[in-house]
């Protein structure tokens, strides 16, 4: 069994996964966020669409942080991840 | 008893306003708060009570929600309902144009930025990419306006399932006589005041056609600088300008019944997006722009706001209702041709779509 990745919702997208405010993925060696996330999105193609466009983008006014830390200040989508971290979605201050 | 309703999308939120005798107006509202509805279509074909709008969160993204009971409940395709092909390496930024379709039902065009034409078999649901257009060879060569690129006019022609015209900020007017597999660009006697050539092929920044009510081959643009007809389908354009204060602005509406008979909201310049001199006002015709009368009894004065291209509509009603909302908030209705308004909402976020509709 593959040790998990926790994925936190924000509360305005919670209905979309269907009240659940933490996502557990299981995470193999040598997985990145972009895996984390395909994941997470996989069955939930309204929750995967408010996070990232069709060609895979994270949208701009969203912010992935990985253990604290906003990936887009790392390697973005291809972060890796550690078993047992955790990714914070959240809606920036620049999209209000 | 008819009642009128008056779809109000705006940079925040929708809002409805209904009436029975267009004296007085119930607002409801918002829905989808803190999200920009640049589009909305009223889809009374059949019998039915859909309305399709395109919406569009600063975080999270476009998309379009669907309503089958009128604008009181929404659905939204679990799939997405416009999605760009993966081999396009597009993505969906803004649903700028929902329109019926005028000879089948269950027929959908949506317009999108970036520059897409799509068509829905079902309602609305789902919409597939018209690769006609966009694999067109002039789309590397197509710009944005100050709203961005897209398909902002849609124009389905009532005679032919094939025929349709499209106009795009830039790009112009372009034109298909096969449903939509071959395009022609269609901007002849069209002015772009931006270019080193003013009367390019393409490139304009047409800002919005409309077709007339009685005549379908004649067809009336308000471009970026200039005010054009057109009597042979789109083939070419003349300026109808004359008479007009400025030769800008964003609106371009026909009468749903009569012939010959638009109106435009006049702005300032490209520079100066604002009513000229400070008065908001509307222009009206009747005799397909050879002259024009003025309209702004019951419009504040002095006013400095804009009134954008989609921000009007019309109902349908025989003494026909003509609607518009502005950048600041206010809607005004007219069931005068536009001798008078009267303002129906106030205090709204900026206006950027109007579409009215009347229900039995």
């Amino acid at each position: 069994m593959s040790p998990d990745v926790r994925v936190v919702l924000p509360g305005v997208l919670r209905e979309l996964a269907g009240g659940q405010a933490e996502l557990d993925v299981p995470c193999e060696e040598g997985a990145v966020v972009r895996d984390v996330l395909d994941r997470a999105l996989a069955d939930r193609p309204l929750l995967g669409a408010r996070v990232r466009d069709e060609t895979g983008a994270m949208r701009r006014h969203v912010n992935v942080f990985l253990d604290g830390r906003d990936v887009r200040f790392d390697a973005g989508q291809d972060t890796p991840v550690r078993a047992g971290g955790v990714i914070h979605i959240l809606p920036s201050v620049s999209g209000g | 008893m008819t009642q009128t309703v008056v779809g109000i999308g705006t940079r925040k939120g929708l809002w409805l306003a209904r009436s029975e005798d267009r004296r007085t107006w119930s607002l409801e509202g918002p829905q989808f708060m803190m999200r920009e509805v640049p589009s909305i279509a009223f889809d009374t074909r059949e019998g039915r009570d859909r309305v399709l709008v395109g919406v569009r969160s600063e975080h999270w993204g476009p998309t379009v929600m669907r309503s089958e009971d009128g604008g009181r409940s929404w659905d939204e395709t679990p799939e997405g309902a416009i999605r760009f092909p993966e081999d396009t390496g597009a993505a969906l930024a803004r649903v700028w144009q929902l329109v019926p379709d005028p000879h089948d039902a269950d027929v959908v065009w949506a317009g999108t930025e970036p520059h897409g034409l799509w068509r829905s078999a079902d309602g609305g649901r789902t919409f597939e990419l018209v690769r006609g257009l966009w694999d067109h060879p002039h789309r590397p060569e197509w710009g944005e306006g100050a709203g961005g690129g897209a398909i902002h006019t849609i124009l389905p022609d009532p005679r032919s399932a094939e025929s349709m015209l499209v106009a795009m900020s830039t790009g112009g007017v372009y034109r298909t006589a096969d449903a939509g597999h071959r395009w022609e660009a269609s901007n002849r006697g069209i002015k772009a005041s931006f270019y080193p050539d003013p009367f390019p092929e393409f490139g304009q920044c047409v800002h919005k056609v409309a077709r007339d009510a009685a005549e379908p081959s004649r067809l009336y643009a308000q471009n970026h600088h200039g005010v054009y007809r057109s009597d042979d389908d789109g083939a070419s354009w003349e300026s109808i300008a004359e008479g007009l204060p400025t030769d800008f602005g964003f609106v371009m509406q026909t009468h749903p019944h009569r012939g010959d008979t638009i109106w435009v909201v006049p702005i300032t310049s490209d520079r100066e997006h604002v009513p000229p001199h400070g008065e908001l006002q509307v222009q009206h015709t009747t005799d397909a722009g050879r002259t024009w009368q003025v309209h702004d009894s019951g419009l504040p004065q002095p006013s400095w706001t804009c009134v954008l291209r989609d921000a009007s509509g019309v109902d349908s009603r025989e003494d026909t209702g003509f609607y518009f909302g502005t950048r600041n908030g206010d809607v005004y209705a007219s069931t005068d041709g536009g001798a008078s308004f009267t303002r129906i909402a106030e205090q709204l976020p900026d206006v950027l779509c109007v579409r009215a509709v009347d229900l039995p």
